[in-house]
C-alpha cells in the first residue's frame, strides 16, 4: 500500500493547488536546456503538455503514430470544452464546476484533483483566445456558451461542432512554433513500444519508425504518456482506428498500476451498427435529445414488420409506442444521463424490440417537436389556422436550424431522411474514465513516468460529463504536468544526458524485437481484425452497459482463449523492415488481448453499479428506486489501482480510499 | 454489390508501383469505402497476400488521414465528404474503381497509397501560430470582442483538416487553399496581427520551397475540398503577401 | 517590396493578374477603334492617326504593352512549366470536368492560340506599320492619294475568306481565355467578396463574349461589305 500515495498537498481545498504550486521545486532556465522530456501521444494532452514544457526550455521529443500531432483522435470532439468563467452570469463558479463533476462522476474521483481542474479551467480558455482559437462568439464580440448534458448553468464554450479539433489545432500551433525552433523533436509515424526503466526510474522508450520499420531508442529524464483511451478494446467504439492502450499497458506491465478499468463511458446516441462490416460507430451529439423522443414499439409483430421494411415507423399509431425513457424516468425523461439512457436501450433491445436488421437501434424521433416548433413558428409569424403541412414545414426549418449538420451526417451515412423518419440510435463505447493510476503530480507509480488526459484515470471518477473531456486534457498539459514535472525534474539536473546504450535498453529493445519477429514468423491462418472482432463481441456482450459476475468469469476465459489461439494462429503479412499496417493493429491487438480481461477483472471485483459501470447483482431492490443502479459506498468507496505481476487474471489490488471533505455524498436520482 | 478495384501499389517509396486489378464480391452498399477496402484487405489476407496500404484513423471525416484518389476525384465522387464518409450506395453493381493515391512532387507515395504530407507539416513549421506561452492568463478571453462575422470567418477557415485533397485535385498540385486557410484564420483575428506580416511571408515562402505548383485559379480545390474551404481564403492570402511584400524591409 | 516577390508563387500569380489586367484595358480601347471603323471611316481615321503618332501613345504606353503581351507570355510558360513538374505523376483515371471548367484548366492552349493569332496580327499590321513610320520615316498617316490610309488598310485586309476565318478562330480562343482570365484577375490581386465577385463574374462573361463576338462582327462586316 506504501506506493498508493496520492501526494494530495495539505490545506484547505481552495488553497491547496496554490499553495502547492508557491513551493513546488523550479528547474533553472540553463539546467532545463539539460533535461529531455518525452511525450508520447499528442492529442490535447500531450500536444500541449510538449509544447508548454518546450516553451518552459526542456528538449522535448514527442511522439505520434499519426502523420501529424494535428490527427489524434481528440480532433473529433464535438460539443465543446466547460469552464467556470461565469461569463453568462448564471451563479457558475469553479465551486459548482467541481462539484457537478464529482457528483457526476458518481462520487468516484479524487476531490482534490477535480477542485485544481476546475479552478483552471478559466485559464484555458484565455490561454486559447490567446493562440488565436476561433471560439463562438455573440453580436457583441464575446464568447458564447451552451448548456450541456444535466448541469444547470452555461459554462460550455464551443467552436460550431467541431470544438475538439479547434482545441487539437490550438495546441498544435504552439507545438509548431516549437518545432521550428527546434526545441520539440517531432516524431511522427511513430509507434511506442516498451518503456525503459534504469534504476527504477523511467529513462526511455523503444519505438518503431512505422515507415520504415527501424527499431529505436529514445532517452530523457521523464516520461510522458497522454495516449488516450481503451474503448477499441471493444473493436467497435467512437474512437479512431488507430487509438489503442498499448503505451498504458505497457508502462502498467513494467510497473505503473492501473486503475478502475472498468468506468467506461458507453454513449447513448450514435448511429447504430448496419452489419458485419462495420468497423467503427459514429458519435451524435448528445444535444439531440433535447428535442428527440426515444422509442420502440410495444408490440413484437410491429417490430419484426418494421425488420423486414413491411411498415414504416411512422405508421406505428401513437398507443403503439414504448417511449421508455419517459415511462420509466418521468422528471428526466429522454434527458437522464448517458449511462443510464444507454442501459435502458439495451434494456429494450435485448428484450427484442430493437427496430433495425440487426435488432440493436432504437428511435429518437423529432415529430414531436417539429409539430411543436411548427405551431410555435406559426403562431410567432401570425399564420392562423395553419395545415398541418405548414406546421411541419416551418417546425422542420427550426430543426434544421438547430441540428442541421448532424441530420445532414446522419442521412449521408444511414441514407435516411431524419426528418421524415425517425432516427435509429444505439449506444456506443466512446470514452475510458479509467486509466493509469496517478498522483496529484500526474506521476504514475513508476518515478519519472507520468499520465495525462484519457490516458490516466484521475477527474471523472466513474462517469464523465459532456464537454469535460476537452478541459481535463489541456488541464492536464497546459496547466498541471508543466509546473509538476519540475518537482522531479529538479533532483534530475546532475544527470546528464541519458545513454541509449545500457542493458536496459539493449533488454526493452530485445523484448520489443522478439515480440515483433514472434508476429511476422507466425504465419497462421487467420487476420488480425479476426481475433480483434471476436474479442470486441465478447467485451460487448459480457463486459459492456450491463455486467453481472457469471459473465465477467465467462468473459475472462473466453479471453484468455482468445489470447491463445491469437499467438498459434494470427497471421501478419509482411516483414517487419517496412510499413506495415497488419503488424501495427497485431501489436495493438496483442495489448487488448490481454488488457481486456484484466478489465474483466477490475469488472467483477467491484460489485457495485455506478457511473459507468452497471453491475446487475448491486441494483436497488425495492422503493421509488427499484431496478436502478446502487452505489456501495461502505465497500467500495476508492480507487482500485491494479499491479501487474505477469498475468492480467491475477493482478493485486491496492487501494486509495476517497475522501469526501468538500461534498455530501447523495445518491443520483432521475425517477 | 459486385466490384473490379483497380488500386495503386507500390512496395516503397523507391519502388515503381503499377495499378492491380483486383474482383470484389457481395459489398453492403450500406458500407463505407473504407470498409470495403477492410473487406479487400481481408481477402487479401486469407489468400495469404499483402494487403493494401492506406492511410485512415477517425473514420468520421475530421482527422484529414484518409487521402484517396477514387475514379478520378479527389475523396471520390460525393461532395463534402472525405473518403471515409463515401458510402458504397454511390457506386453499382459491376462498376469498376480506380483508386490512387494523392499524386503530386511534393507529396511522394510512401507506399500503396499512402503519401509523405511532411511538406504541409513544414508550411505550418514555418507560421502556423500565433507566438504566445502557455499561461493562461495573457489575457482575459473575453478582452478583447472580436465581430460575429470576423469570429465565423476564422472558424470556416480553420475548420481545413489538411487531408491534402486541395493539392491532390489542383492541376498544377498547389497548396494555395491549405496555406491560405491558415494565413486567413490568424488574419481574421485581433491576436493575429502581431506576426501578420511574417507569417504570411514565410508560409508562401515554405509552400514554394517544397515543389507545390501555382494557383490557376481553376477553383477545383474548393469543390473537392471535403470542408467546403471557400476560394476567398487564397484571394485573402494573396491580398496578405501582396501587401506584406510591400513592406517588407527585405 | 521584398525581394522573393517576383519569385514567389503568389507574387508571379499577381503580376500575372497585373499584366491581364493591363491587356483588358488595351482590347478593350482596341475594340472601341475597330468599332468605330464599321460607324464610320473618318472617325476611325482620325483616332488611329493619333494613336499612331502621339509620342506618349507611341513611346511611354506602346512599349508597356509590348512589355506586357511579352512578360504575361514568358510569365505563363514559365508558371505552366512549373505547375506541369509539380505532378511527375499522372492520375491514371481523372475527372477534371467534375470540379472546374474547361477554360480554367487550358489558359496555356488558349493563350498559345492567341498568341499565335498575335503573330498573324502582327504581321499584317503591326509590322507594316512600324515599316511604314519608324523605316520609311513617313509620319504623315496619308495614303498616296492623300488621305488617311487607315481605314482603307483595315478593309483592304479583310478581304481574304481565310485571313477572316482566322481571325474568327483567333478570337473564340480569346474568348475561352477571357472567360477565366478576367475573373481570375480580380481573384489574383485578392479580390474575392461575396457581394461582388458573383458580378465580376459576370461581367467577365459579359466581356469574354461581346469583346470578341465585336471583333469578329467588324470583321465579317467589312468582308460582306467589301
Amino acid at each position: 500500500m506504501s506506493k498508493l500515495d496520492s501526494k494530495i498537498p495539505e490545506g484547505p481545498l481552495k488553497d491547496k493547488w496554490t499553495n502547492y504550486k508557491d513551493h513546488i521545486d523550479v528547474v533553472n532556465p540553463a539546467n532545463k536546456r539539460n533535461i529531455d522530456v518525452i511525450v508520447v501521444g499528442t492529442g490535447l494532452a500531450g500536444g500541449s503538455a510538449a509544447a508548454s514544457l518546450a516553451e518552459m526550455g526542456y528538449n522535448v521529443k514527442a511522439f505520434c503514430y499519426q502523420d501529424s500531432p494535428r490527427r489524434a483522435h481528440s480532433i473529433a470532439a464535438q460539443g465543446g470544452i466547460n469552464a467556470a468563467k461565469n461569463y453568462q452570469n448564471d451563479g457558475d463558479s469553479v465551486y459548482r464546476l467541481f462539484y457537478d463533476t464529482v457528483k457526476g462522476g458518481d462520487y468516484r474521483a479524487r476531490e482534490a484533483n477535480v477542485y485544481r481542474l476546475a479552478e483552471v479551467s478559466a485559464n484555458i480558455i484565455d490561454q486559447c483566445v490567446a493562440q488565436g482559437v476561433p471560439f463562438a462568439r455573440d453580436y457583441g464580440g464575446l464568447l458564447d456558451n451552451r448548456s450541456f448534458g444535466g448541469v444547470l448553468v452555461s459554462r460550455t464554450f464551443y467552436a460550431k461542432g467541431q470544438t475538439g479539433q479547434q482545441l487539437l489545432l490550438g495546441a498544435y500551433s504552439a507545438m509548431n512554433r516549437q518545432i521550428a525552433k527546434g526545441k520539440i523533436a517531432m516524431h511522427n509515424r511513430h509507434e511506442m513500444l516498451d518503456l525503459v526503466i534504469v534504476d527504477g526510474k523511467a529513462r526511455g522508450i523503444i519505438a518503431r519508425n512505422m515507415i520504415t520499420g527501424e527499431i529505436e531508442r529514445h532517452s530523457a529524464h521523464a516520461v510522458v504518456i497522454a495516449s488516450g483511451g481503451y474503448g477499441n478494446v471493444f473493436y467497435l467504439s467512437t474512437n479512431a482506428m488507430g487509438s489503442n492502450a498499448s503505451a498504458a499497458w505497457k508502462i502498467h506491465k513494467k510497473g505503473a498500476y492501473f486503475a478502475n478499468a472498468c468506468y467506461t463511458q458507453i454513449h447513448p446516441t450514435c448511429i447504430p451498427r448496419s452489419g458485419e462490416h462495420q468497423s467503427k460507430l459514429t458519435l451524435m451529439s448528445e444535444s439531440l435529445r433535447n428535442d428527440g423522443r426515444i422509442w420502440v414499439p410495444k408490440k413484437l409483430e410491429d417490430v419484426k414488420a418494421i425488420r423486414e421494411k413491411k411498415i414504416k415507423p411512422v405508421q406505428i399509431a401513437e398507443q403503439d409506442r414504448d417511449y421508455y425513457l419517459e415511462r420509466r424516468y418521468p422528471a428526466y425523461g429522454n434527458l437522464v444521463p448517458r449511462d443510464v439512457a444507454s442501459r435502458a436501450a439495451k434494456e429494450r433491445c435485448d428484450a427484442g424490440y430493437g427496430v433495425n436488421a440487426t435488432g440493436e437501434a432504437v428511435f429518437l424521433d423529432f415529430a414531436t417537436a417539429i409539430e411543436r416548433y411548427g405551431k410555435e413558428k406559426a403562431m410567432v409569424s401570425g399564420i392562423e389556422n395553419p395545415s398541418k403541412e405548414k406546421i411541419t414545414e416551418l417546425g422542420e426549418a427550426v430543426i434544421e436550424a438547430k441540428y442541421g449538420n448532424l441530420f445532414q451526417m446522419y442521412e449521408k451515412i444511414v441514407n435516411e431522411n431524419p426528418y421524415k423518419t425517425p432516427m435509429m440510435i444505439y449506444p456506443a463505447v466512446h470514452y475510458a474514465m479509467g486509466g493509469i493510476w496517478v498522483d496529484y503530480n500526474l506521476m504514475t507509480t513508476i518515478p519519472g513516468c507520468y499520465a495525462a488526459g484519457e490516458a490516466n484515470f484521475s477527474d471523472h471518477g466513474a462517469n464523465r460529463l459532456g464537454a469535460s473531456a476537452l478541459m481535463q486534457g489541456l488541464a492536464d498539459g497546459y496547466f498541471v504536468l508543466p509546473y509538476t514535472i519540475g518537482a522531479y525534474l529538479a533532483k534530475e539536473i546532475r544527470t546528464g544526458k541519458i545513454p541509449t546504450n545500457t542493458p536496459e535498453f539493449d533488454a526493452a529493445e530485445k523484448g520489443v524485437r522478439e515480440q515483433l519477429e514472434k508476429l511476422i514468423n507466425n504465419k497462421g491462418k487467420k487476420s488480425v481484425d479476426y481475433f480483434h472482432k471476436k474479442l470486441g463481441k465478447v467485451m460487448w456482450d459480457n463486459v459492456g452497459m450491463s455486467r453481472n459476475a457469471a459473465g465477467l468469469k465467462k468473459a475472462m476465459d473466453e479471453i484468455a482463449q482468445i489470447r491463445e489461439e491469437f499467438w498459434k494462429d494470427v497471421f501478419v503479412p509482411g516483414e517487419m523492415n517496412e510499413l506495415n499496417p497488419e503488424l501495427e493493429k497485431a501489436t495493438r491487438v496483442a495489448d487488448f488481448l490481454e488488457f481486456g480481461e484484466f478489465f474483466a477483472v477490475d469488472a467483477l471485483h467491484r460489485n457495485e453499479s455506478c457511473g459507468g459501470h452497471f453491475r446487475e447483482e448491486s441494483v436497488e431492490m425495492d422503493g421509488e428506486q427499484e431496478g436502478e443502479a446502487k452505489r456501495d459506498d461502505v465497500n467500495f468507496r476508492y480507487v482500485a489501482a491494479w499491479e501487474y505481476t505477469g498475468n492480467p487474471r491475477e493482478a493485486i489490488l491496492h487501494k486509495e480510499e476517497l475522501t469526501f471533505n468538500d461534498i455530501e455524498l447523495k445518491q443520483r436520482s432521475y425517477k | 454489390m459486385n466490384l473490379t478495384l483497380k488500386v495503386w501499389r507500390q512496395k516503397n517509396a523507391k519502388a515503381k508501383g503499377a495499378l492491380e486489378t483486383y474482383k470484389l464480391n457481395d459489398v453492403s452498399e450500406h458500407s463505407s469505402f473504407l470498409e470495403m477496402l477492410d473487406m479487400l484487405n481481408e481477402q487479401l489476407i486469407n489468400e495469404g497476400n499483402e494487403p493494401v496500404a492506406f492511410d485512415h484513423d477517425c473514420r468520421e471525416g475530421i482527422c484529414g488521414m484518409c487521402s484517396l484518389y477514387i475514379n478520378g476525384e479527389a475523396h471520390g465522387p460525393d461532395r463534402a465528404v472525405t473518403t471515409c464518409q463515401l458510402h458504397m450506395r454511390m457506386f453499382k453493381d459491376g462498376d469498376t474503381i480506380y483508386i490512387e493515391p494523392w499524386r503530386a512532387k511534393a507529396l511522394p507515395v510512401i507506399k500503396d497509397l499512402i503519401v509523405d504530407r511532411s511538406a504541409l507539416e513544414r508550411i505550418q513549421h514555418a507560421g502556423g501560430y500565433i507566438s504566445v506561452n502557455t499561461s493562461g492568463n495573457t489575457q482575459d478571453a473575453n478582452a478583447i470582442p472580436i465581430r460575429k462575422s470576423d469570429a465565423d470567418k476564422a472558424m470556416d477557415a480553420a475548420s481545413c483538416i489538411g487531408c491534402g485533397a486541395c493539392v491532390a485535385t489542383c492541376k498544377n498540385s498547389s497548396a494555395m487553399l491549405f496555406v491560405a486557410a491558415k494565413v486567413s484564420q490568424f488574419s481574421y483575428l485581433p491576436q493575429g496581427q502581431v506576426e501578420r506580416k511574417e507569417r504570411v511571408l514565410n508560409m508562401v515562402h515554405q509552400m514554394d520551397k517544397e515543389g507545390f505548383g501555382n494557383c490557376t485559379n481553376t477553383g477545383a480545390c474548393e469543390v473537392e475540398c471535403p470542408k467546403g474551404i471557400s476560394l476567398e481564403f487564397i484571394a485573402r492570402m494573396n491580398r496578405e503577401y501582396f501587401g506584406a511584400s510591400i513592406v517588407a524591409e527585405n | 517590396m521584398s525581394n522573393g516577390f517576383s519569385k514567389s508563387s503568389v507574387g508571379r500569380k499577381i503580376l500575372m493578374a497585373l499584366s491581364g489586367f493591363f491587356l483588358l484595358l488595351f482590347l478593350f480601347q482596341h475594340f472601341i477603334i475597330n468599332l468605330l471603323s464599321i460607324i464610320s471611316a473618318d472617325a476611325f481615321n482620325n483616332v488611329s492617326f493619333f494613336m499612331g503618332t502621339n509620342p506618349i501613345v507611341q513611346f511611354a504606353i506602346q512599349p508597356i504593352l509590348l512589355f506586357a503581351v511579352v512578360f504575361h507570355l514568358i510569365m505563363g510558360i514559365t508558371l505552366e512549366l512549373k505547375n506541369k513538374s509539380a505532378r511527375p505523376i499522372q492520375y491514371a483515371m481523372n475527372k477534371p470536368s467534375e470540379n472546374s471548367s474547361w477554360m480554367s484548366r487550358n489558359m496555356a492552349i488558349t493563350g498559345i492560340m492567341v498568341l499565335l493569332f498575335l503573330g498573324l496580327h502582327f504581321y499584317d499590321f503591326w509590322i507594316p506599320e512600324i515599316k511604314t513610320k519608324f523605316i520609311e520615316g513617313n509620319m504623315s498617316g496619308l495614303n498616296e492619294g492623300g488621305e488617311f490610309r487607315f481605314h482603307e488598310e483595315l478593309v483592304h485586309k479583310f478581304t481574304d475568306p481565310i485571313r477572316v476565318g482566322l481571325y474568327i478562330l483567333a478570337f473564340l480562343f480569346l474568348s475561352l481565355h477571357l472567360m477565366h482570365g478576367f475573373q481570375s484577375a480580380f481573384q489574383s490581386v485578392g479580390f474575392n467578396h461575396r457581394k461582388y465577385t458573383p458580378i465580376i463574374k459576370k461581367l467577365g462573361n459579359l466581356y469574354a463574349i461581346i469583346i470578341p463576338l465585336g471583333f469578329i462582327i467588324i470583321a465579317l462586316v467589312h468582308f460582306f461589305n467589301h
